[in-house]
Formats: C-alpha cells, structure tokens, sequence
C-alpha cells in the first residue's frame, strides 16, 4: 500500500465487474477512469471512502510518529547548520500529519478521532519508525532511504483519485525531495567528505536501515489481497514490488557513488531485465514489527500516549478559556 | 579593549539564543498539541537563526578564526555567557512558556534598543531579529494570558511556573562593566534601563491572567560573567558530543 500506510484494508476482496455496479458505482467508476477527482461532496462507495479514512490515516499517524527517531538527534546535531536543517524537517513532518488529518476530515472523521486510534493501538503507522536511530549517520540514512522511499511512493499519489488526498501529496512532495536531498547530503558528508571513522557509521546505517527501508514498501503483491481495488479506485497506482524494484533501481547507483554497500551479497544487475536482482527479504521481522515486536514499538507509541497525557491540562486550559472569552462578549452584548 | 567587551557582548547575545534555542528543540515531537509543537519549533528555529548570526559575527570581532561552530560546540561552560534563565529545564508547558514570556518581554525591549546601535552590523541583526520576537512575545504573552485565566489546574501550573523563574529575571538588568563600556559607546544599551517597561509588560499580561507578580528581591546571578547553575554543562554535554567524540571531523 501506500509507503507510510503499508497494510489497508479496502473490505473487498473481490473486484466487482461493471455489470455487477449500481448506476452510483458505475457513474462514479467511469469519473474516477477518466481521471476526474472525486471531491468531499461527490457520492462515493461507502469502502472507498473507509479505505481512504484508513490510508490517509496511517500515513498522517506515520508522519507523526516518524518526528521521533529524527527528534532523538536534533539536540545532538554536529553543526548549527544541520541542526537548524533538521529541526525544520522534522518540523514539516508535523505539518505533513496536519495536512493529512485535514484530508482525513474531509470524509467525515475527525483528527482527535483518528489520533485516539493511533494512540489506543488500533491503527497502525509505518514500521520503519519502529527502529532505533543510533548514531549521527542514522539521520542521513533515514532522509536518503526512508524520505527517498517516500518520495517513490508519494509522488504517483499526488495523481491519486481523491482530490484533497491528491493535493495533500503535492504539498509534501515538494517538502520531501528536501529531505531526501538533505539527508544524502550527510551521507555525502560522511563518505566523501569524512574521515575512516565517520564512513564506518555510515556504512553501519546503511547496513541497519537498508532491509526495513525495502520492507516500508509493503508485502509482495502476491501476498497482498485489497490491492486490486485500490487500483481501480486509483488510490494506490502502483504496486509494492514495482515500487521497490524502482527504489532499488535508483539507490543502488547512488550508494555506489557514496562508497559503501547494501547487505545484500545477492544483489547484482541484471543486464536481461534491466533491473537489479536483489535477495530475499525477511518477511518474517517485517511481520513482527508490525505485530509490535519492533525494537521501539513501546517506545514510540509511549512517547506519543505521554505527550497527550500531558497536554491534557494545556488543551483543556485553552477550550476553558475561549469558552469563558464567548460568554463574556455575550453578555456584553447584552448589557449593550 | 573595546574589542574584548563587544566580543563578550556578542557572546552574550549568541549564547542567549542558542541556549533557549537547544531547551525549546527538546520539545519537538512531544508539544501538547501539534499546532503548539510546530509554534514552538518555529520559535527554536528562530532563535538559532540569530544564535548562528551573532556568534558568527563575534568570531569575526575577536579575530582568532572561531566560526559559529567553534563556539558553540567547543566551549565549556564557564565560557558560556548565557543568562541562567535560558538554561533552566522545561519542566511542564506551564514553565516553558513562563521563561518564554519573561526572556521575549526583554528580548523584544533590548533588540528595539539595538535597532539604534553605533555598530551597523548589530543594528543590522537586530533587525532582523526584532521581526520574529515581536510574534515570539506576542505569542508568549497570549498563552500566558490563557493559562493563567484557564482552569483552576493551569492557573495554579503558571502560577507556580512565574514564581519558580522569577529569581532568574533580575538578571536581565544588572549591568556589568562590560555593558557600562559599550553603552557608553552607543553600541549597546544599558541593560538598566529596560527594567521598568519589562516591568510595565509582564504586570499587564499578569492582570489579564489573573496571576499574582512575584514580589521576592533576591536574584540569582552569574550567567553572563560564566557562573551558571548546573543545567548548563548537561545541556553542553549533549550538544557537543559529537564534536568532542570526533575532533576535527566535519559534518
Ligand atoms: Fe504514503
Ligand atoms: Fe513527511
Ligand atoms: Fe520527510
């Protein structure tokens, strides 16, 4: 699915035919074909509509929850240069969850509904962000490969059939490009650049983020049951392993130009196919750290359970104040 | 000797920002609400930015090769010139905000003050700076407003939060010879005399928030000479531990 939503359940495990459509579903179907965006007021299937409310949710959740691996080296950052450059890149992640709940909200939910489901457990976020970042290099692996994989992801979206979804994904593409750029720019730093010493963490990185960044894409399309319709419905335009394959394609020379290299001793270019052959991935790690046996599952949704908790007093002082402001220019429009 | 007071003062002026920069960035990812968290980011971010703008040009003012880098990431603390207000700990929103409000009400005073510097380049950041702190106090001044004037329980946390910094805040406006020096010259202000209208400011803001002014005298003192409290060398210590880890290397 979606890179940030990797697992969306769209209720319908079988394609209907255009026979099988009511008159609604066809009208509906044939704009959705020619490419017309369906917006908040259009009539639409009740599953596409949950759909998206999940998709556009788990990617919001995501973007929230990945502030916090990045957020773990900001008050550690090398230079002031790269400090100010990383505390507004996980800044626009904030601003991407916003954009998202906003897109969200326009099928008939609201944020602090949404956010309750992420923090009760119930919805889940990308789980790449259930990895630890360790050292300095980790910032630059994640901007190269986890906003790179983004990116890969996101930009057919900006195309998508949902029309705030689709405006959504143009803001933050710009945004992310940003970030990839940033982030291989310390990898830059480290490999070209560095000393022996800082090309040992960035290899390490590479090393660690490498596998979880390929899994961010999704199960294998054979494993992969609602994709289908999400297809027709064009909010998911291309598929998992067609999307990994391109991100490969497009790092490995990238890697290569840096001087360090994946852990994968089975990748090797394949002239047939014009593509990289690349090894197994385990699926087995992917399935758990989606079932909360990540390194920091507990500690991600903590952090996010813990700020909440703590803002309640915050929240609550702000609605008690605007309601207190309202009755009194009530009253003094009523003395008036 | 001029030189050696401005370079001090710059200092001053650097490592302000920088510090309050380092302690609102520990927020990020855990504000009360996302618009809040973003403000506050925004705010960090800010304040970095005239951090790198007045440690550049100090580095610059003493001439010994010291960028921004090198004073930020290879001092120690006792040569960190920072009011000890900027280096105390979040603690709860409440006193984050507490310490924002009483730092902008001066900082917004002082950067009005530099706007007329005899040194061009001060002038020049200042008013830069002055942009961005007129929406940091207003901001600050707003929250304050609403805590104080909230429920019982946020009233009570801004209460406690104003009480708990105000010892810090005397220090704002003791000047040393150091300011005498430069304020002779026109380059900067008398640190004297933005007590009174900082005063005028935060018993306003205070009213409208239904909070008492602390009336304590006694004032903690010493960030500006290089005696800070204790917070100070553990903030340093995850700053620069990269630098210190790996000397020399570049980033
Ligand atoms: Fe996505
Ligand atoms: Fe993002
Ligand atoms: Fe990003």
């Amino acid at each position: 699915m979606s890179m940030y939503a990797q697992l969306v359940e769209t209720g319908v495990n079988q394609l209907q035919s255009r026979a099988e459509m009511s008159a609604e579903e066809r009208a509906f179907q044939e704009r959705v074909d020619a490419g017309i965006k369906i917006e908040p007021k259009d009539w639409m299937p009740e599953d596409y509509r949950k759909t998206l409310i999940r998709q556009i949710s788990q990617h919001a959740h995501s973007e929230i929850v990945g502030q916090l691996p990045e957020g773990n080296w900001i008050t550690r950052a090398p230079t002031l240069k790269r400090k100010t450059i990383l505390l507004s890149k996980v800044q626009d992640e904030a601003g991407h969850g916003l954009y998202l709940y906003g897109a969200a909200e326009t099928l008939g939910v609201t944020r602090d509904q949404l956010y309750a489901d992420l923090l009760s457990g119930k919805v889940k976020y990308s789980s790449i962000f259930n990895y630890p970042t360790l050292t300095w290099a980790d910032i630059g692996a994640i901007g190269w490969l986890v906003d790179g994989a983004a990116i890969m992801n996101q930009i057919p979206l900006c195309r998508c059939s949902y029309g705030p979804y689709s405006r959504a994904m143009i803001r933050i593409c710009k945004e992310e490009a940003f970030h990839m750029r940033q982030g291989y720019d310390i990898m830059i730093a480290l490999c070209r650049d560095g000393t022996p010493e800082q090309k040992a963490l960035a290899q390490d990185a590479l090393n660690r983020w490498w596998w979880p960044s390929l899994m961010m894409f999704g199960p294998p399309d054979a494993e992969s049951v609602h994709s289908a319709q999400s297809a027709q419905w064009k909010i998911k335009l291309f598929s998992n392993d067609e999307l990994r394959q391109k991100f490969i394609d497009q790092t490995i020379p990238q890697a290569e130009y840096l001087g360090i290299r994946v852990p994968d001793p089975e990748l090797k270019w394949n002239e047939e196919s014009g593509h990289y052959d690349f090894g197994k991935i385990d699926w087995d790690e992917f399935w758990n750290v989606v079932k909360g046996n990540g390194p920091c599952n507990r500690e991600r949704l903590r952090a996010r359970v813990q700020a909440w908790e703590d803002g309640a007093w915050f929240r609550e002082a702000l609605v008690a104040h605007a309601e207190k402001q309202s009755q009194r220019e009530a009253e003094a429009t009523k003395a008036a | 000797m001029l030189l050696a007071d401005k370079f001090e003062s710059l200092l001053r002026l650097g490592d302000n920002t920088l510090i309050l920069a380092q302690r609102l960035s520990e927020w990020c990812g855990k504000g009360p609400v996302f618009e809040e968290d973003m403000a506050l980011t925004n705010i960090a971010l800010d304040l970095l930015g005239q951090a790198r703008l007045w440690l550049t040009y100090a580095g610059e003012v003493e001439s010994k090769g010291r960028d921004e880098d090198a004073l930020a990431y290879l001092r120690d603390a006792h040569q960190f010139r920072n009011l000890l207000l900027v280096e105390q700990p979040n603690g709860d929103y409440a006193l984050t905000m507490a310490r924002q409000f009483y730092f902008d009400t001066w900082h917004h005073l002082l950067l009005q003050e530099l706007l007329k510097s005899t040194d061009e380049r001060i002038a020049a950041i200042a008013e830069q700076a002055v942009k961005e702190v007129t929406y940091h106090l207003r901001r600050s001044s707003d929250l304050v407003t609403r805590l104080g004037a909230g429920t019982e329980e946020s009233h009570r946390r801004m209460q406690t939060a104003v009480d708990e910094l105000w010892p810090y805040t005397g220090e704002m406006f003791a000047p040393d010879a150091v300011d005498e020096a430069l304020a002779a010259q026109g380059i900067i202000c008398n640190p004297g005399q933005l007590h009174e209208p900082w005063l005028k400011h935060v018993a306003e803001v205070f009213r409208q928030a239904t909070l008492t002014l602390p009336s304590g005298t006694w004032m903690q003192k010493g960030g500006k000479q290089g005696r800070h409290t204790e917070h100070l060398g553990y903030i340093l210590t995850e700053m620069q531990f990269l630098q210190r880890a790996y000397p020399g290397a570049k980033w």
